[in-house]
Order: C-alpha cells, then sequence, then structure tokens
C-alpha cells in the first residue's frame, strides 16, 4: 500500500474542494474496493478524503414519486429499506446477490457504482493491463478471459463492471446525482457508465472532481413482476459469470413494458433497447423471449475461455423474463433456480 | 554480529499518526495510529488483541469479522482512523465474567471448527447475523454466512450451532 | 521420494524403506522414525496390554478440548506472539516464471522511514550450501529450492527479497518500491505441453497377469482420460514464522507447521546450528491440509533476518504468497476397464502423467489404488513425471487417493453404464477382499461391505432409476451417483511422555500437532482411559520441538501413531503403580500382573476382581513418590501378511439446472470403516470436512495459470474457489462398525483423508446420472454442462 495522507471532509462542498485540490486524491468511504486495491498497489492514491460523515446517509421520497437514496447509504441497509423491498424488490435482490453480509454492510451506495473490475490482470500489477496503465497493453485478450467480457469489448480492454447492485439500477433507469465544482448535474444511469473503447482506463463519465451524492429511483419500481438471477461459479460470495435483472410491467400475459440488463458480460450493466422493445406488446412466452435474448446477444463476441457465456446469458435472460413474467422472481437463499 | 544492512539516511517519511480513540469491548482505547493501519492491524498488532484473524486481508474469506457499532464488518478493509469514535467488538469481548457466551459455547457443543482460525469471525459474523434479525431457516442462514469461509469445512455445524442460539432467544 | 534399499530393517523399525514398499504405501511420506533400538514394537501377537481398556471417553462424543480457547480468541497462532522489538517484513514475489535476477535495487526502499535493510541474495547472512542441508522429512528426490539463496528464477513469485521494517505497513509500502531487473528464459507450466516431455517413473507397482492382453479380450471394455487441475490448499491461516531472539544466538520459533521437529532438524541444517539453540514451537496451527509438511520458505525468511539483525522477527505470507508454496499437481490419468458380461473385472490398466518442479520430483501412486481396490486377475500401472517451471507439487489432503480414486471411480461408473449395471452391484461383483497389490495378502479388517450397505440404505440407492437424466425436480435434473473410497491406515514410530503426579493430574506429551484434527482432544481422551482419570485431570502437550518425538502430522497416520503410544506409556505409568504398590502393606495386588490390573476411577485394580483395588493416591503416598515420568517409545510392526486400510461408501445427490447447468450438491451420505472411532464428534468433523473438500475438488477448485506469463493469475480466495456455507447442504456421515485387532493395539486407522477419498467421483457421477453428460476433467462448472 502507497504512503497517503487522510483527511476528512466536513460536507459535500468541502470534499469537492478537497478533491479539487489534489488530483491525486480519492474520495473513501465503505473502502471495500479501494483498500482492496491500494493492497495491491493497483490504486495509489496519495490522499484518501474520508467522507463517511457526510450527510448522505437518507433514504428520501422525491416529488415525482421516487426515491433519492443517499450515496453513503450502505448497501444492506438499502437492501433491507422497507422501501426498497415492496417498490423496488429487483434492486433489493441486486444487493443481496452480491458479495457477502459483512462487506454489504461496509460498502456504500456511491461506491458500489464505482466499483472497479475483477480483471484478474488489472489486479496483478507484474502484468500488462490497460485500464491499469494504459499503453501496457490487454493481457486477457490472449490469457485467461472466463471471467470477461462478451459485449461492447475493444481490442484494447474485455473487462466487466462486477456489480450487481448496478445490473438492477440500469433496470430501475436510476438517475445518478454528482456534485462538481460546477455545481450538481444529474447523469442518467445509461450514461454513468463507460464502454472500454480507446480510454479503458475510464470507469465511468464521473469527472475526476465529481462526487456521486445520490442514486435517485424514478417512481416505477417493477414491484409485481421482476427478478435478479445471478449465475455463478459457486453458491454464494463469488461475482457473477451473467446476471440478468428484470423488470416488466404486464398486462394480463402481455408485456406492456419490458427492461432487462446483464451483468457480468461488459464493461457496464448491459441493456439493449432493441431487445427490450422486441417485447413490448409482446405475449410473455418462450419464443418472445428467446427472441429477445438472441437480439441482446447478437453482437456477442466470446474469448477462448468465456464463449461460454453468450449461450448462458441467452439462457439466463430467457430464465428471468420468465420468473419475471410468472410473478416467481428469484430467491437469493434458496438457491434452486426458480 | 548483525550485518551492516542498514542506510543512515531517510527522506521518505510514512504518514503522520492520528490519535483515534475506540471504544474496544467496552473499554475506551486511546492510540496513534498511521491513516494506512486497517483496523485489523490496529487490533491485531497496537492492541495485541490478536482473536480477530487475518485470512487474506481482502475481504474474501471473513476471518476478520468483528462487530463495529453493532454491525459486523470485515475489519481487514476498514482503516482504524475512519472508526474514530465507534464501538468494536471482538471476540474477547462476547464471554462475561468468564462464562462464555451462548454462541461460542454453541460452537464447541456442535464443532463448529476444526482448526478455529475461520472461528472468532465465524462467531462475530453470527452475532451480527442474530442482531440484523433477518436470517431464519437454514437457506437463510447458510446465504448470510457465506461471507465466513471455514476451510475445514464446519459449515454444517456452524449453521446448526446457529440455530440453537436462535432457537433459544 | 527416496528409493533407498540400503536402509537395513531393524525390529520394530518402520523405515522409508518399508513404507515405500511395504504395505500399498500410496500416500505415505517416507518418514524415518525414532532410533528403533528405544522402541517398543507393537504388533497383533503382543497386544495384550489392552485387553478390553476400561473406556469411559474413548469412542465418545466429546467436545474439543481446545474448545474454549479457540472460540475466545485465546489460541494463538504463529503470528501472533507479542515480541518486544519484533521487526516486521514484507516478502518481494519474483513477477517472473524462470531465469535470474541481474539486479534488485532497494536504494528507493531503504530511504523509507523505518525500513532498516532489505535482505535478498546478496546480502543475506551465510545459510548452507548443499542439498542435504535442505532435506526435510518430507522432501523429494532433487534439489530442494533454497530461499535467497542465488539471484535463479525457478518459477513465479519466488521470495527474493524480504523488507524489514519497525512497522508491518512501512514494510509492505518499502517492499513495493523494490526494483528487480530479470533475464528472462523461457517457461513451460502447460501440462499438456510437456506431456510428451515427461519421464517415466519407476513401475508405481508390480503388474499382475497381462493387463493389455486380456483388455483385448474383455467382453465390455472402457477407456478414458480424466484430469485434475492444479489445487491450493489454502488453509485458512496464511503461512508465518514468529523468531524471538534469545540472546546468544538462541531462536524460538513459532512456526506453522505439521512437524515441529521436521521444522528443527530443517533449521539446524540450512543454517548449521545446535539443536539446543532451536526451539519450534505450534500449539496452534489453523489448518494446513499437506501444505505444512515441509518447511515453507518463510521461516527461512525469517531466521535469515533474525540472524542478520539479530532481533526478533515476524514473517507473515499474504494470502496471494501462499500460491507460491507447493499445491496438489496436475494430472493427467488414462484408466482401462476390461470386464466380462457379469461385472467382474478382467484387466485394470491406470496411467498418470503428474507434474513437479523442474528441481524435485514430487509424486505418489495415483496409479495403483486401482488394482487394490477391485479384484481383477490383470492389473498394470505407470506413471511418467512432467517438469513445470513451478514450485514443487506437494501432498494436499488425500494425496494420490484424492485424484487416483477419482479417476478410477469414474471409469468404474462408465463401466456400469457399458455394463447395463446397478454400479453399486458393479463394486460389489468387483469386491477384493484381498489385497492383490501387496502379495494377495488379506486385509487386517475391511468392512467396506457394510459401508456399502449402510449408505446405500440410509441414502434410499434401491429408488435410483438407472436411466440419465430420468429423475427431476421441477426445472432440475436429479441425478444419484456412487463410490468407493480407500486410504491407507498407516501409522508411524512415536514417542510419547506421560507425567501422572499425586495430586491425580496427568501430562501427557508428544511433538505431534493438532492441524484441526483433534489430536488434542484424543490424547486426553486416550490418557484419560488408559489412567482411569477424569478427563479434566489430563493435560496435554503437543507442538513443541522440544517434546518426545512425533512423525510429522500426516498421511492420517497421527490418531493411530499416538493414541497406541499413550497405551505403551501408560503401561509402563501402571507397571510402575503395580511395583508400588505390591509393596503396600497386605496389598490387595501382591500377586497381580501388569496385564491383569487396570486403572479406573483413580484406582488400580484387578481386572478380573474390582473390589482388589487401591487408591492411586494411596499407592503413590505409600511409594512416597509425588510423580512418576514415563516416556515410552512406540512402533508399528507390520507382519506383512496383512493390508491395512480404511474404505468408504459414497453416495451423493445433484440438482442440475437443465438450462442453467448450475448444480447443487443436496446430499451427500459418506458410509465409513475406518477402525476404531476415538471420538464421535470429532470423527464427524474429520470427514465433513474432507466430504466438503471433495464438493470443492467436483465442483470450484482450480488453480488458473496463465502459461503466457508462468503466472498464478487467481492467486486469491475470491477467484479460487471454495465451498461457502450456502454451497453445503444434508451432509451425513455413517461409521460402520470395524473391529481390527491386528493393524495395532487399538484398532484406531485415520481419518484425515479418507472423507474425500471419492466424493468427487460421486458427484461426478451423480452429475453424468442426472444430466446425461460426462465431464472428465475438473472441476465441473457450470459450463461443461451447457
Amino acid at each position: 500500500m502507497i504512503n497517503f495522507q487522510y483527511t476528512r471532509a466536513s460536507d459535500v462542498s468541502d470534499a469537492v474542494r478537497q478533491i479539487a485540490a489534489d488530483p491525486t486524491a480519492k474520495f473513501i468511504a465503505g473502502g471495500t474496493n479501494l483498500l482492496d486495491l491500494m493492497k495491491e498497489d493497483v490504486e495509489h492514491p496519495t490522499r484518501l478524503i474520508d467522507i463517511t460523515r457526510l450527510p448522505l446517509t437518507k433514504v428520501e421520497e422525491t416529488a415525482t414519486g421516487g426515491l433519492r437514496i443517499g450515496a453513503l447509504v450502505p448497501n444492506s441497509d438499502l437492501a433491507w429499506h422497507a422501501a426498497i423491498t415492496q417498490r423496488y424488490p429487483v434492486l433489493a435482490s441486486a444487493i443481496l446477490a452480491g458479495a457477502s453480509a459483512q462487506l454489504r454492510n461496509m460498502a456504500s451506495t456511491g461506491g458500489n457504482l464505482l466499483q472497479r473490475t475483477r480483471c484478474f490482470y488489472f489486479y496483478d500489477t507484474a502484468t500488462p493491463c490497460n485500464k491499469r496503465e494504459l499503453g501496457s497493453g490487454c493481457s486477457a485478450i490472449k490469457g485467461i478471459n472466463r471471467i470477461n467480457a462478451i459485449l461492447g469489448t475493444s481490442d484494447a480492454c474485455i473487462a466487466t463492471h462486477p456489480s450487481d447492485m448496478c445490473v438492477a439500477l440500469a433496470v430501475l433507469e436510476a438517475r445518478i446525482h454528482v456534485a462538481g465544482p460546477g455545481g450538481e448535474r444529474i447523469v442518467p444511469f445509461a450514461d454513468f457508465h463507460r464502454l472500454p473503447g480507446e480510454t479503458p482506463e475510464q470507469d465511468t463519465n464521473l469527472d475526476a472532481n465529481e462526487i456521486v451524492t445520490a442514486v435517485e429511483l424514478p417512481a416505477e419500481g417493477f414491484a409485481r413482476n421482476y427478478t435478479y438471477l445471478k449465475i455463478r461459479d459457486r453458491l454464494s460470495y463469488a461475482f457473477a459469470l451473467v446476471s440478468v435483472a428484470v423488470g416488466l410491467e404486464m398486462d394480463g400475459t402481455t408485456i406492456r413494458q419490458a427492461r432487462f440488463a446483464l451483468g457480468g458480460v461488459a464493461h457496464k450493466p448491459w441493456r439493449d433497447p432493441s431487445a427490450e422493445a422486441a417485447l413490448n406488446g409482446q405475449v410473455a412466452s418462450p419464443e418472445n423471449f428467446r427472441r429477445a435474448a438472441d437480439l441482446a446477444l447478437r453482437d456477442a463476441k466470446g474469448f477462448e475461455h468465456n464463449a461460454f457465456k453468450i449461450e448462458l446469458a441467452r439462457r439466463t435472460i430467457v430464465r428471468a423474463l420468465t420468473q419475471a413474467s410468472r410473478g416467481t422472481p428469484q430467491s437469493q437463499s434458496n438457491k434452486k433456480i426458480a | 554480529m548483525a550485518r551492516a544492512l542498514a542506510t543512515t539516511q531517510t527522506t521518505l517519511l510514512p504518514p503522520g499518526k492520528i490519535s483515534v480513540e475506540l471504544v474496544v469491548n467496552g473499554v475506551e482505547t486511546k492510540f496513534d495510529v498511521a491513516p494506512w493501519t486497517t483496523l485489523l492491524d490496529a487490533l491485531r498488532e497496537r492492541l495485541d488483541l490478536t482473536g480477530t484473524k487475518k485470512g487474506c486481508d481482502h475481504g474474501q474469506c471473513g476471518a476478520c469479522t468483528v462487530l463495529v457499532d453493532g454491525r459486523r464488518i470485515n475489519s481487514c478493509l476498514t482503516l482504524a482512523v475512519m472508526k474514530d469514535g465507534a464501538k468494536v467488538t471482538t471476540i474477547e469481548g462476547l464471554a462475561t465474567d468468564g462464562a462464555l457466551h451462548p454462541m461460542q459455547q454453541a460452537f464447541i457443543d456442535h464443532d463448529a471448527f476444526q482448526c478455529g482460525y475461520c472461528t472468532p469471525g465465524q462467531i462475530c459474523s453470527a452475532m451480527g447475523l442474530i442482531a440484523e434479525g433477518k436470517a431464519k431457516t437454514p437457506d437463510e442462514i447458510r446465504e448470510m454466512m457465506s461471507g465466513n469461509i471455514c476451510r475445514c469445512a464446519a459449515y454444517p455445524n456452524i449453521v446448526a450451532a446457529i440455530q440453537q442460539v436462535m432457537g433459544a432467544s | 521420494m527416496s528409493h533407498d534399499r540400503s536402509i537395513p530393517r531393524r525390529p520394530g523399525d518402520i523405515s522409508r524403506r518399508e513404507i515405500m514398499q511395504g504395505a500399498i504405501a500410496i500416500g505415505a511420506l517416507g518418514y524415518v522414525g525414532a532410533d528403533a533400538a528405544t522402541s517398543v514394537a507393537i504388533a497383533a501377537e503382543q497386544q495384550s496390554p489392552v485387553g478390553t481398556p476400561i473406556t469411559r471417553y474413548i469412542g465418545t462424543a466429546i467436545s474439543r478440548i481446545d474448545g474454549d480457547a479457540k472460540v475466545t480468541g485465546g489460541a494463538k497462532y504463529a503470528a501472533e506472539y507479542k515480541v518486544p522489538g519484533l521487526v516486521h517484513t514484507f516478502v518481494v514475489g519474483s513477477t517472473i516464471a524462470k531465469g535470474r535476477i541481474v539486479r534488485i535495487d532497494a536504494s528507493e526502499a531503504l530511504l523509507v522511514e523505518g525500513v532498516i535493510a532489505v535482505l535478498t541474495h546478496e546480502n543475506r547472512p551465510r545459510m548452507a550450501d548443499n542439498d542435504k542441508a535442505y532435506k526435510d522429512d518430507a522432501a523429494p528426490e532433487g534439489a530442494p529450492f533454497r530461499p535467497l539463496y542465488d539471484g535463479k528464477i525457478k518459477f513465479n513469485g519466488q521470495p527474493i527479497a524480504l523488507v524489514l521494517a519497525e512497522e508491518s505497513e512501512v514494510a509492505r509500502f518499502a517492499a513495493s518500491l523494490v526494483r528487480v531487473e530479470y533475464e528472462d528464459e523461457a517457461h513451460v507450466t502447460d501440462l499438456y505441453r510437456q506431456r510428451d516431455a515427461a519421464f517415466a517413473l519407476p513401475e508405481p507397482a508390480k503388474p499382475r497377469g497381462d493387463a493389455a492382453k486380456a483388455f483385448g479380450a474383455s467382453d465390455v471394455r472402457h477407456e478414458g482420460e480424466y484430469y485434475v487441475p492444479i489445487e491450493h490448499h489454502n488453509p485458512m491461516e496464511p503461512y508465518a514464522s514468529t523468531v524471538t531472539w534469545d540472546g546468544g544466538g538462541k531462536l524460538t520459533i513459532y512456526d506453522k507447521t505439521q512437524g515441529v521437529q521436521n521444522v528443527h532438524r530443517y533449521v539446524c541444517g540450512v543454517f548449521d546450528m545446535k539443536p539446543d539453540d532451536v526451539r519450534i514451537l505450534s500449539p496452534y496451527v489453523g489448518g494446513a491440509f499437506g501444505s505444512g509438511l515441509r518447511p515453507q520458505y518463510q521461516v527461512v525468511l525469517a531466521v535469515l533476518a533474525a540472524r542478520a539483525l539479530e532481533r526478533s522477527v515476524r514473517v507473515v505470507l499474504t494470502r496471494q504468497q501462499m500460491y507460491s508454496l507447493g499445491y496438489r499437481p496436475a494430472m493427467i490419468q488414462k484408466i482401462r476397464l476390461g470386464a466380462k458380461t457379469d461385472g467382474t473385472l478382467d484387466a485394470i490398466t491406470h496411467d498418470a502423467v503428474t507434474a513437479t518442479s523442474q528441481y524435485e520430483d514430487f509424486y505418489r501412486r495415483e496409479t495403483t489404488w486401482s488394482g487394490l481396490l477391485y479384484h481383477s486377475a490383470n492389473a498394470t500401472y505407470a506413471h511418467k513425471l512432467a517438469r513445470l517451471d513451478l514450485a514443487t507439487s506437494c501432498d494436499m489432503r488425500g494425496p494420490s487417493a484424492a485424484t487416483g480414486v477419482y479417476a478410477l471411480e469414474s471409469a468404474m461408473d462408465e463401466l456400469a453404464v457399458a455394463l447395463k449395471l446397478d454400479p453399486l452391484e458393479l463394486r460389489l461383483r468387483c469386491y477384493s477382499d484381498r489385497a492383490q497389490t501387496e502379495g494377495d495378502v488379506p486385509f487386517s479388517s475391511k468392512n467396506l461391505r457394510e459401508c456399502y450397505r449402510q449408505g446405500a440404505e440410509a441414502f434410499g440407492w434401491d429408488k435410483r432409476n438407472p436411466e440419465p437424466r430420468s429423475m427431476r425436480d421441477g426445472s432440475d435434473l436429479v441425478g444419484w451417483g456412487m463410490a468407493t473410497g480407500v486410504w491407507e491406515a498407516l501409522q508411524m514410530p512415536i514417542t510419547v511422555r506421560v507425567v501422572l503426579t499425586a495430586n491425580g493430574h496427568a501430562e501427557v506429551a508428544s511433538a505431534t500437532s493438532d492441524i484441526g484434527t483433534g489430536t488434542y482432544t484424543i490424547m486426553a481422551q486416550v490418557a484419560a482411559d488408559m489412567l482411569g482419570l477424569p478427563l479434566g485431570s489430563i493435560s496435554v502437550k503437543l507442538g513443541d520441538s522440544t517434546l518426545p518425538q512425533s512423525p510429522l502430522e500426516g498421511g492420517s497416520w497421527i490418531a493411530a501413531s499416538v493414541s497406541n503410544g499413550i497405551v505403551t506409556t501408560c503401561k509402563a505409568i501402571r507397571e510402575e503403580l503395580l511395583r508400588l504398590a505390591k509393596k503396600v502393606p497386605n496389598s490387595p495386588l501382591a500377586k497381580a500382573t501388569v496385564d491383569e490390573v487396570a486403572l479406573a476411577d483413580g484406582r488400580l485394580m484387578s481386572r478380573q476382581d474390582a473390589s482388589r483395588a487401591i487408591l492411586i493416591a494411596d499407592v503413590m503416598r505409600h511409594g512416597a513418590v509425588d510423580r512418576i515420568e514415563m516416556e515410552k517409545s512406540t512402533s508399528f510392526a507390520n507382519d506383512g501378511k496383512h493390508a491395512h486400510n480404511t474404505h468408504s461408501a459414497l453416495f451423493a445427490e445433484v440438482k442440475v439446472d437443465e438450462q442453467l447447468g448450475v448444480v447443487r450438491v443436496t446430499r451427500v451420505v459418506s458410509a465409513i470403516a475406518a477402525g476404531r472411532i476415538l471420538n464421535a464428534k470429532t470423527a464427524h468433523s474429520q470427514i465433513m470436512g474432507g466430504m466438503v473438500w471433495g464438493m470443492g475438488m467436483a465442483l470450484h477448485e482450480e488453480t488458473l495459470i496463465d502459461h503466457n506469463f508462468g503466472r498464478i493469475m487467481n492467486a486469491n480466495i475470491a477467484e479460487y474457489h471454495v465451498p461457502v456455507n450456502a454451497d453445503v447442504h444434508d451432509i451425513k456421515v455413517i461409521f460402520v462398525d470395524e473391529q481390527d485387532e491386528i493393524v495395532n493395539p487399538l484398532g484406531v486407522k485415520g481419518l484425515g483423508e479418507i472423507g474425500i477419498v471419492g466424493v468427487p467421483a460421486a458427484i461426478a457421477n451423480a452429475i453424468y446420472h442426472a444430466t446425461g453428460k460426462r465431464v472428465r476433467d475438473l472441476p465441473i462448472t457450470l459450463d461443461k454442462l451447457l
């Protein structure tokens, strides 16, 4: 771990002021990913600005019938919050599918958005990695890429975003509130994370001087027809090979509005508007689900060890849509797949 | 004879120490610690509370689980300075007046460990789990205890121990 | 492993030669034990001392006597000793797989305040320059790795520098500032790439008949190739050594090890130190599973640093660095089974290619289990070893059997399918009442038939529909699979000291270890019964190199060795008490012999007539002694007429999501025949733990190496998956009654390994039964089932 200074931020504007003053500083909240990476010398901020004392811990109703979740609300509090379990159960389910109870107690809502990839090469400073050191090359493309991306990859990077929570937020079309030196702005969820392209070192469109202050959920929570289905190498405490969050608005057996997002397959939670549109107005049927899955994966590209993810994702989408349409969401404790 | 391995010139200064106050197992404890010291290392190396274990130092095994303000967390991924003012309960703080906590006794009764290295973390995690009140069924206990790896694989006995305590409370 | 045939056979001595050649010796570690001259050999013919032991504690479900220490945080492990003036360290590992260090630049690291020194091959203190000094009790043939010895790089992650600092964080930070220049050489880490370059080992066992010819003539044949990847032990406690500088060059070392005396001899050898100047302590070990049989490099680094600085030093490995130690070697196994249509075997051929390093030849005998487990007139074995640019492979729980029996038992399942025979029925038709691999001798005991019966009954095997994909539970395919497990009942020479004091307390001591196996507890149980004292009056000492001689704790041999060792020493205590008792006026035991008396309830009493008894306290008072101390060695004579083995029958149920390939192991039953069970509670845990290891082996565990870099890429326990709580459901352990009056006086056979053996095959076979897919390379991850 690198030598660093430690300061505390007293309020949001102080936090922004402090980070603007030091381009090598980073905020720390839960610390579950940042300290992990600092111990591996992957992250080496010279200053940590502790934001855990900022007043960003509330879950509040918004004027438009949604919720505003403070960036420092711990993942576990959010997952068990009555408003979430009742109105946005897909979010509760996704959070509970991730990490462990201890890590969820520590991890913050804002921090979860900023999780970095689990790509083996990103973590190992002995190997080249464009995300860690731009221009050094991507070792995963010709290396061990079983956990890597199949969608939206570039020649520079095939890393995935590891969050479960974010997959649900993509479906809910959350809005990310950020504050910076120039004031506050709101980033639609789809625009928050980036694809790797030629700049894989940047995971998000957050400016270096900005801080996430809140995650806003619109009113629509898909509380009746939803699921979060996570497929992984053991039954708990493992990152997703593929996960699918679904929110459906149903009218009998007809899908009025469909949203689904994939985790574990791309540099960001993956949504495909055309695949969702193909479901709107259609009957919830295996054929229609398969067509939507095919559409979502039409540009998928596998590598030596992860080509299976294409078929796995296809089947997981179909299964998740089935679960959501039937109103039988996946339990995160009973491991039988509904 | 010791060899002259060292150099005398020093220019890179480690971060300065900061005074931190914790209530550890009910005792107010004040000490100076560098920002880069994790709560785990502070407990083990500064306060000599080695009951809390380091199994991976990366939040991947749960051996370092302690209760901070009543919640179970991985102390390896927490900086001690960030917990200034917090109440920390470690395995050493569970027994009262020499009598084992029922959870500790249940772990013994059910042989919920072998080598014992993950055990303090398992017990603290189980305490946290009961305080949370979310896990009731064996499936739920298994899931909510999955952040604590036991390589000796005492898992079914751990679940039985927790059920024993839940049944009694 | 040595093939030394020159060690003369002495009465009562188990030599390395016997271990390797006697019995089947598949997992044996080749430890040369105590000098036979001081040993008392125990064999069936001589075992009258126990007679019918009066047992209050043996066999019962006593809770661990070290339980309190472990649940309160009081149990201290190697890195947890508070030592004044301790120097903290951080290991720097190589980032290439092969080559040499051109330059190590520690100048920047040395600029950090609090850094004391950076130790490298260039400035380290003197250490031995011959291979012999580095040979520990479990060292295979070859030239052992010498940490920080020179600039040669033999594997990725090899320790190349040790940063010494006043605080651990400072050491860690400074380690990141050590710059290393290498000269790279081409490496190879892929077993499949080296397969053709593998060299043949001596015949693992004498072949019988002509297996090739018989295979060709068989009615039904099965041939399959099975792969097991590299696996890492991943004990929860990282390797650590705390070396205390006691002044005058004397060292007390708290080390994580499965053999304090092995480490002791090793440290004395490497550093040319006098035995009295080094003491190794390891009272608690946070799991090891074979990784602690050999001294690990952290102890060398710690001693180097302590001697360089003349200060106390601690070296703790990180979880990542734990992957630079030994591992279960990757292996490719080919099995050919030829059978008659009635299901009897004509031919068994078992070939293996396994991996080792470039500098040591580690291997075990994966292949010969096949010829032991089932009856066949024809059997042949071949084993090749491939050299890779990795650290030397090593023993890992159930070495050779976990892997060899996985291949065999998968192949047997495939044969059963080909024969259209129930897999259990096939096993019964091939049942072997004699150990054909050992000159066709009978077993000292073998109650495997009863394991099959009780296991099948508990599982409900008779309700199995033999057709694959025929059993369902909603969207899950249900599969039932079974397999057999086998291990060798090994025992090693051991010395036990017992001190009985007039206050009715006894201390029992031997330099063994308790790596979670329950050794403390069974030692107390056996001593309590043999001395007729309450369990609470017994204290146990182990994990200290100054205690009486003990072999390494491995191979499942400690329970048998130490428990019978306690019997021997307690007999000597009884003899002495009887001698004193006879001097008591009007002694009711005046004419008794030692075999006619027992110790029970604090009394020395006649076995025939319990009313003829004297309180131990009275005996000692009359004799004017306040303590009786006895230290006796025990070795185990093998009559050469029996094979000593443990067996198990495994039955597993899996549920596999038909579409997604997600496997859940919903039930596993293991019925075990392993002689006398000393402690029903800890024994259950041992077997259950082994079974979960088998699950991990079947479904999760695989060390992933990027062969471009020759580097392990999942060197952590987030991406090297071991089972978590949610993976483990209904586990049932049945101990089948098995009385063995031949293997040793107590009839104890050991449990550490047998739990895992057979489980991977039972699960793989269940997955086949569920899905109709036969996956022959472990782990069976869901992508292989899509």
